[in-house]
């Protein structure tokens, strides 16, 4: 795997020996996915969140996937899609890490830097039609600066306040509208994000009650082992669910 | 140097342990009109004299942006540094695509070392003819670089380099300690002053220079003509430290000139 400047446009792709043009080697389809992320900016930092699933379409096959990684001392990825796309885009960017760390000259690729490198890497595949099946959220902080963005399977990238991949776009995001500030404390983040996870949890079929969080901030990274949400399932509506339609289930 | 038995080819080496002819293109550097650089914590200044081959013709360009954060002084073979400065801003631009951020200024000249290395390390190549001053500001700060033909390149907070360059090495060496609190237009006066001293007592003129800077919100710029003539002037009137220099200075030069002067106006002696 190598890093190619096209000599046609100049533009930057991955390519690997003569392989990538076989039509028999594109992505089709994925197999082991996760479900959403979520990712906002607080007072000091960045926060990421997800649940540790890996569904074998509709199974929830692996509960132990940890889908949010380091990437260097500045930058968090989290991903959605395919996960074993997900773990070749760590091998890229581990790689370009090191690269950037064996230079040893007081430099160093901020979140910005990679989200952009990952960019490039994303749209060009799809050019290809062998994209890498992923939603991605990167957070980080360099020098006070927070930095928090996404890019997707298609190559669409921007940066927000608050992200969210898949269902988290449509379920966790209207909360983040409403309730998002710049200036939460850690806790007051933890809850919201809480919020949103618990609402992902009783609406999306394939997350599981078991979550990972992860901050960034100028200190440092922190990656919090898993743990479970209280949830509450009393709801009158739940209550004798086939008294309006016998039979159903 | 003489010429010897080791200098034909580039991949020969001198039992001495030399390259000749690196050194020899080094010595092209010597050759061109000079060129200085200075630099603050947070500016960096480049500055050139522009030395027309005759009052017929326009003088060659000395200086390139390669970015909207660095740019380069040549001296030596202009067709060599217009070729190298089309490299910087191609590697320039490329990191600029990848990442979205500006190339730092050190792995830039660390890539253009690593160019000039293989040219003396090829039997079919030779070294680049030019050495060049990279000023260029990134998040660790300004930073200036002289490359060299050998593929060496050296972080300043000052130097000259070009013909008579030694002259503004002086001055620089007197004044480089305070340039990290340097103002910039300070800087800019410092700059010019040392190009004068590479005039020789020819006087200094905003058209006889160009001065290019960059710094924090300030993209890398050629400073207009008018702007360094106000400079010149305002350097001239004010009093102490350089001028001073330049009054004690003024005398001996003047004499000189007049002595080269008188030399050239005899007409040449004809044995016929």
């Amino acid at each position: 795997m190598e890093l190619q400047r096209s000599m046609v446009d100049g533009s930057v792709c991955m390519k690997d020996s003569a392989k990538s043009e076989i039509s028999s080697e594109r992505t089709l389809y994925p197999y082991v996915t996760g479900t959403s992320i979520i990712g906002m900016k607080y007072k000091d930092g960045v926060i990421l969140a997800s649940d540790t699933a890996g569904s074998y379409g509709s199974t929830l096959r692996y509960k132990s996937v940890e889908r949010i990684k380091q990437v260097g001392d500045h930058t968090l990825i989290g991903a959605s899609g395919e996960i074993s796309d997900f773990q070749e885009i760590m091998r890229y960017l581990d790689e370009l890490i090191l690269y950037d760390k064996m230079w040893d000259d007081g430099n160093s690729l901020g979140p910005k830097e990679v989200h952009n490198y990952l960019n490039r890497i994303m749209y060009n595949r799809r050019n290809k039609f062998n994209p890498l099946w992923n939603s991605l959220v990167l957070g980080g902080v360099k020098k006070g600066q927070k930095y928090l963005g996404t890019v997707n399977m298609i190559g669409t990238h921007y940066e927000d306040d608050h992200l969210a991949t898949g269902f988290g776009n449509h379920l966790a995001r209207p909360i983040l509208r409403s309730e998002w500030r710049e200036d939460l404390t850690f806790e007051e983040a933890v809850k919201l994000i809480e919020k949103c996870l618990l609402v992902l949890l009783y609406r999306d079929r394939s997350s599981i009650n078991k979550f990972q969080i992860a901050k960034i901030t100028d200190e440092g990274t922190t990656i919090f082992p898993p743990y479970a949400l209280k949830t509450f399932w009393g709801f009158s509506h739940f209550q004798n669910p086939s008294k309006g339609a016998a039979g159903t289930w | 140097m003489f010429r010897n038995q080791y200098d034909t080819d580039v991949t020969t080496w001198s039992p001495a342990g030399r390259l000749f002819q690196v050194e020899y293109a080094m010595e092209a550097v010597k050759q061109g009109s000079a060129a200085v650089g200075l630099r603050s914590k947070t500016h960096a200044v480049l500055g050139a004299v522009n030395k027309a081959a005759s009052d017929l013709a326009s003088h060659q360009r000395k200086l390139f942006r390669a970015d909207q954060h660095v740019g380069v002084a040549i001296a030596g073979l202009t067709a060599d540094g217009r070729v190298l400065s089309r490299f910087l801003r191609n590697e320039c631009i490329n990191h600029s695509f990848v990442y979205e951020s500006p190339l730092p200024v050190s792995r830039l000249v660390v890539q253009l070392a690593d160019k000039a290395q293989v040219c003396t390390q090829r039997s079919w190549k030779r070294p680049f003819g030019v050495g060049l001053l990279v000023a260029g500001l990134d998040e660790t700060g300004a930073h200036l670089y002289y490359n060299c033909p050998s593929g060496n390149y050296f972080e300043y907070q000052a130097f000259a380099i070009g013909s008579r360059s030694q002259a503004a090495k002086t001055f620089l060496e007197r004044r480089f300690q305070e340039y990290d609190t340097y103002s910039r237009e300070d800087l800019i006066k410092d700059a010019l002053f040392a190009i004068k001293e590479t005039l020789q007592g020819e006087k200094l003129t905003a058209q006889l220079c160009t001065v290019a800077i960059v710094g924090e919100g300030e993209a890398f710029h050629i400073i207009d003509q008018q702007t360094i003539q106000e400079y010149i002037d305002a350097m001239e009137l004010s009093t102490g430290g350089p001028d001073e220099e330049a009054a004690a200075a003024a005398p001996p030069s003047a004499e000189t000139q007049e002595g080269g002067e008188g030399a050239s106006s005899e007409p040449a002696p004809m044995d016929i």
